[in-house]
Parts: structure tokens; sequence; C-alpha cells
């Protein structure tokens, strides 16, 4: 137990005292996992709003395909990353190996099956309710999917939270792409990582205290977003 | 109304901003370095520190940054032969010869050293303790007591086998119970024998900076065997034409010069030097 | 028989049905909604009034004919309970518009959606939620959006049945309004008394099947034949209410 008060003490003089090695690892994780979860957004909305209403042979092996690729560990989603842009594979010659930019595709293809499975789900649900009175005014598929997209843009919101999440959390990808190098590809996760494999445990729990406190700032902002920007209105229906 | 569309305007430009800028900021990371090298090396040299002592003082002759991956031994030469690093600073002789021979390295040059230990719970139950690693592995598989293997194809692994070879057992494994492999870093080894009161075989290095030592204490030290040789490889622009050569070599160059082992030797963790160059003149 | 010209016909039917799986909603129908009537389509729950509709509205697929004779006629559709999106008022008379036709100009879109605000009452609210009006207010806003696109047609599916007195007595003045601006309107109810009210023509279903098709005074005139007359019966003494 004292090694758990010993690493709240500790991140909580980490946190005041804000060492501009460990604010810059803290940016990076923000900065590469919420660059992930804009490439995501960017094709797995519109993916999913599509597959709600989409119909075409082999429907069926497609979504149990994206169900699939929920799980993938992050460690297999890097190793296929690495091996992609390797010099001695076929994107090798971008030379985009150990550089943030790799560690942003391989979360982006980590969460981008979350993005699009729960995206579906969310319009599909949607139509349900309202796609007979969207089609009835003139709206084909597509836009009856696009529009309930921003009809259910809390649900969205939220689910893009937890690709956030996923992708914040995880240290297999982003370890084998990056590289963990110092000042350059070391985010919190790898961080992380690495005080523990060097047996620096409380400092190791400490780092990953201020991770969360990050996280947990950056959700009161939304929020605060939220109902500073957005509506108090109650909905009657 | 105005206002209204005024507030969401607002928001919807910050918004824009926070993305654009956070973009802008990861790829001026990937720019930045034009005049940088990578590196592949080990995690027990990295967790030693060295290379925050080491390579500052590369930068400020040369103002070539080197950015080191720190993987297992295997790991890094294979990121030779593919070309994903410049060149790689690893402590496994045979596996580099056989690197230089199979033509994707330049030349391999002896660096420094530092020495292996055999690390065990201080009340010693397999009365392993002295100078000679050999008979002390022997004394341990006899017992048979609790021993840590790292089983990650690392340097520290490749040595480890090679000492249970001169005791005269070839597959520790198979031979006594008390032999697992955990297939990790050394801190993680350290760890679990640690929590489990075994011996493990550790660098001095990764020792001397560990924190969670239980009950284990360095055993068996000194033995000539023990001692761990660096070597220093370019990797082969024949095999790979966009390795940086000229910024590799360089590095090869400075790390073996009389400046660059004199900054190895300073180097000391708790008063103690770790690393004892030894670059042929 | 009338002796004015026949109006144009808009949609005609002729032994269309409507099946869903093994159960037969609408059976042979065989009607024409001509040009400025007004038809209110009776009949006991269950006998198919909404098939109808969503048969005659062209949303629901069938056997028989459907033969609308002007392609370019306009419908919209209002239902019992709208489906709003999350977002203002205004927004969404401007997302009907912009789904009807995409190629109006933004600005034309917005100004057409204040004009149809205004036609229901419901400009002073344009910027409010949606889904935050009352329920009188949320159908007012379903007239609006249908009213917005400057439908030849006008299909309703019990448009008051969930509203209170106040709200419904709105609606259909709202309703007698646009079928005086010359709108054709077919609407689904099982209030009788709303049928007598506005309607000038009332069909009837029963079990599928359209009974009776005759102007409302004919209708409600004594010696109704058949099963209307007895659903006229059975059903005066609560459905005429107000």
């Amino acid at each position: 137990m004292s090694a758990m008060t010993e690493s709240f003490a500790t991140a909580f003089r980490l946190i005041v005292h804000a060492d501009p090695a460990l604010v810059r690892t803290v940016a990076l994780s923000l900065a590469v996992s919420g660059s992930a979860c804009l490439c995501a957004a960017a094709f797995g909305l519109g993916s999913g709003a599509w597959l709600a209403v989409a119909r075409f042979p082999g429907q069926r092996a497609v979504l149990l395909s994206l169900d699939t690729l929920l799980a993938l560990p992050s460690v297999v989603v890097g190793l296929v990353v690495y091996l992609l842009l390797s010099r001695s594979g076929p994107l090798g010659s971008l030379g985009i190996l150990f550089t943030p930019t790799a560690m942003v595709i391989a979360q982006t293809i980590l969460v981008l099956p979350i993005v699009a499975a729960l995206a579906r789900q969310v319009v599909a649900d949607a139509l349900r309710e309202g796609g007979d009175q969207l089609r009835s005014m003139g709206a084909g598929a597509f836009a009856s999917a696009l529009l309930m997209l921003l009809h259910e843009r809390w649900a969205v919101a939220t689910l893009m939270l937890i690709a956030f999440g996923r992708a914040i959390a995880e240290v297999g990808a982003v370890m084998i792409v990056g590289g963990n190098i110092d000042g350059v590809t070391r985010v919190m996760t790898t961080t992380i990582a690495l005080e523990t494999s060097k047996g620096d445990l409380p400092l190791a729990l400490a780092l990953g205290i201020v991770l969360l406190v990050a996280i947990a700032l950056i959700n009161v902002a939304i929020v605060l977003f939220r109902t500073g920007g957005g509506s108090l209105a109650v909905e009657t229906r | 109304m105005v206002a209204r569309w005024m507030k969401q305007a607002r928001r919807r430009a910050v918004i824009g901003i926070a993305c654009a800028a956070s973009l802008a900021w990861t790829h001026t990371l990937v720019t930045a370095q034009e005049r940088s090298i990578t590196m592949a090396s080990t995690t027990s040299t990295e967790q030693s520190g060295l290379f925050a002592h080491l390579l500052p003082a590369f930068k400020q002759a040369t103002g070539i940054d080197v950015r080191v991956v720190a993987v297992g031994t295997g790991q890094a030469l294979d990121m030779g032969r593919r070309g994903d690093a410049d060149v790689l600073f690893v402590h496994d002789r045979e596996a580099e010869e056989k690197l230089i021979a199979e033509g994707f390295g330049l030349k391999r040059s002896d660096v420094m050293y530092n020495d292996f230990v055999v690390v065990g719970p201080q009340g010693d139950p397999a009365g392993a303790k002295g100078n000679d690693v050999v008979a002390a592995l022997a004394k341990i598989a006899d017992k048979p007591a609790s021993f840590l293997s790292r089983g990650d194809k690392s340097g520290t692994h490749a040595a480890e086998l090679r000492y249970w070879k001169l005791a005269g057992i070839d597959a520790p494994a198979t031979r006594f119970a008390g032999y697992k492999e955990c297939g990790c870093g050394m801190g993680p080894a350290l760890n679990i024998a640690s929590q489990s009161d075994a011996y493990v075989l550790s660098d001095r290095g990764t020792w001397l900076g560990f924190r969670n030592r239980g009950n284990l204490a360095i055993l068996v030290e000194g033995d000539r065997r023990l001692f761990n040789q660096y070597g220093v490889i370019v990797v082969n622009p024949a095999k790979h034409p966009h390795v940086k050569v000229q910024l590799a070599q360089a590095f090869a160059d400075w790390v073996l010069s009389p400046a660059g082992q004199q900054v190895i030797a300073s180097y000391k963790v708790g008063g103690e030097q770790l690393f004892f160059p030894n670059a042929s003149r | 028989m009338s002796t004015e010209p026949l109006a144009a016909s808009l949609i005609v039917l002729r032994d269309a049905s409507v099946t869903f799986g093994a159960v037969a909603a609408v059976r042979k129908a065989t009607m024409r909604v001509r040009e400025r009537d007004f038809i209110a389509i009776v009949g006991a729950n269950g006998s198919g009034k909404t098939s109808l509709l969503r048969l005659l509205h062209g949303v629901v697929a069938h056997t028989g004919s459907r033969f609308v004779p002007r392609p370019s006629v306009v419908q919209a559709m209002v239902f019992q309970r709208p489906f709003l999106l999350r977002l203002s008022v205004l927004n969404n008379v401007r997302i009907a518009l912009w789904l009807a036709d995409r190629h109006v100009s933004a600005s034309g879109r917005e100004a057409r959606a204040i004009q149809a605000l205004e036609r229901v009452g419901l400009g002073a609210l344009r910027h409010r939620q949606a889904r935050s009006l009352s329920g009188g207010e949320q159908q007012r806003l379903a007239l609006a959006r249908g009213w917005a696109v400057r439908p030849d047609i006008l299909f309703l599916d019990e448009p008051t049945a969930s509203l209170d007195p106040s709200a419904k007595k709105d609606v259909e003045s709202l309703l007698a309004g646009f079928a005086a601006e010359g709108m054709t309107l077919v609407m689904s109810t099982h209030n009788l008394g709303q049928a007598k009210r506005l309607a000038r023509r009332v069909v009837f279903m029963d079990e599928g099947r359209i009974d009776v098709d005759l102007p409302t005074a004919d209708f409600f005139a004594a010696g109704t034949p058949g099963r209307a007359g007895l659903f006229l019966k059975g059903e005066l003494s609560w459905s005429l209410d107000g």
C-alpha cells in the first residue's frame, strides 16, 4: 500500500512542477491519439453510416469481419504496420517508421473498426425510429444515414470518446512502430512500460495517475463545451 | 441569434485550430531532424542510462542527433537487416559477425564492455557465491534452485545459454525443474526474480539502477567470462541505399575515438563505472 | 351526381393490394384522388387506413396498379407522431426543404422555412430545439415541414390522434386553411366528427377493403348501407365528439 501512496504523492509533485519533458510526453500522447481519432472519424463515421443502409452480397461477412476487428490486439496492429512501413516493406520508401506519423497510422487502424461498428449501430437504431419519415421527405438511403449521424451527435461523441480511450491507453502498437525514442516517439504508455521494466514501479504508477488526470481534464473540457455552447432545453419526446 | 451563431462558430474555430495545430506539431517532429540517425540498440543498454550521458556529448561534437530504438538484440539485428536503422550498437559478438558475413553491416568494431553478474536470494540456497559462473550454474541446476531466464533471444539470454553449455547443460529448460523463462527484458526479469527469490543473470548496469531488489544480492561476479563485449556496426548502404552512412560512420568513428571512449569511461552509476572502453587502437 | 366537370386525377389506384407477409393490409383498392379533394379515410383500427395512405403516397410495395398521371406532382406526408431531428425548429424545416429540392439556394430555403413557420404560428419559436416543443407544437411543425415544400397533395396519418382538444383545434383549422388555399389533402382518422367537419369525401375501410366512397354529406346521411352503417351507428356515440 505504501507504493500506492508514494505514487499519488509523486503524481501530485509531477503535475505541480510541470516538468517540461513530462508535459511534452503527455502532449504527444494526446496529439497522437487525438489525431488518430480524427482520422478514424473521417473514415469510420461515413463507413459505419453507409454499412447501416447498404445492401450488397456478402454483407453479413463484412459485418462479421468488422466485429472481429473490434478485438484486434494492439500489438498485432503494431506488427503489421511495422512490416508495412519497414524499409524492407512495401511502404518503406516513405521513411515514416519510428515517427509520430507511424503511430497515428497504427492507432487509426486500431480504432477504425470501433468507430465504424458503433456508428453503424447508432445509425441503424435511429433509422428504425425515423427512417420511414425521412424517406417520405425525399431522403435517399445514404442521406438518411448521414442525417441520423447528425441527429445522434451525442451518441457519436460518446463513441469517439470510447475510441480515444482505446487509442490513448494502448502501448503495443505505438511501442513497435514508434520505437519509444526518447524525445521523439515516447508517449505516456510507453514511458510507463519503460519505468515498469526498469523496476521503478512507484514512478510508473505515478505516471499512470498523471495520464488519467490529463484525460479527466479533457472530459471536463468537453462537458463544459457541451453545456456552454449547446442547448440546455430538455427534450419532451 | 447572431450571438448564438458566433458562439457556434467560435466553437468550430477552436476545434479546427486544435486539430490543425496537433497535426502540424506531430509533423514538425518528423521533418525537424534532418541531421539525425537511427540507432538500434538494446533495452539493457538504454536502461543503464548510458545514452543519456553519451549522446548529448556526441551531438555537441558533431551536431548529429541519434535516435535510439531500444529493443532486444535479436530485433536490433533484424532492424539492421531490414534497413530500419543506420547504425547498430549491441552486445552479441557471434550474432554481429554473422550479420557482417551476410553483408548487412560494413564492419564490426569493439567499443566497450560491461559485465554480467549472477544475482540471487541472499540466503544463497544453492551455494553459488563466488567468482566462477560455470560452477555456480552447475550448483544451481543440481540443487535444483529457482533460476529465471529472460528467454528473449537477447544478448544477455545468449550469454546465459553459453554459460549453461559450459556447465555441461545444453537445454536448461529440460534439465531441471526450477528453470523458468519469461520472454521479457532485464528489468521485468529482475522484478520476477525478486518476487520469487530466484537466481538470475543480469548485466551490472540494469542491476545498479534496479529499485525493486527485494531479497536479492550479487552472488557471482568478476569471472572474466562474465564480461559483455559491445560492438558498433554501420549498416551496409549496398543493401539499403537510403542509410545515412556518412552520419552513421561519424558516430562509429567518434565512439571509437579517444574522446568518445573517455565519455564512456566517465559514465558512473552510484559512483561506480559501468562500461569499460576497449576500442582497439 | 354532380354536373361540374371532374377535376384532374392526381393518383389513380386500380385493384391495388398491399400484403405484409401473410397479412393482406389492403385488398384490391380502386379509387382516385382528384385535385382539391379533401378525403378522410375512416374505419376501425386495423382496417388498413395507414396502409392505404402509404399506398397512395407510393412508399409501400404493392400489387395491382398505382398510376400518377402527372409525375411532377409534389407529395408530402405528416405522421401521427412526427419524427423531428435534434435540431432547431427552423433547421428541421430547412432540412425538409433541402431534401425536397437540392437546387434551391440556402437563403431561399431559409426564407421559405420562416414563411412556413409563420403560416402555422411557430415563427417565434424558430430557434427552440424542436424536441422541446409540446405535442401540438410539434405537429404544427410537421405541418410547416409539409407545407414548406408546396405539395400538391398532403397525406396525413391520424394527425390529431395524440393531441389534446385545443391542439387538435389548431391543427384542424390549419388543415381547413390549406384546403382553402387549393391543396389536396388525404387524411386518415378514427375521429368521425373530424371527418365530418373537414372532409369533402369519406372513404370507409373494412378489413382492408374500400367499402364505401362517398361525398361527406351522403356518407353521414341516414341509411348508409352495410358495415359502414353499422360502423356509424356503433361509433356514433363516442366518435362524433369535437
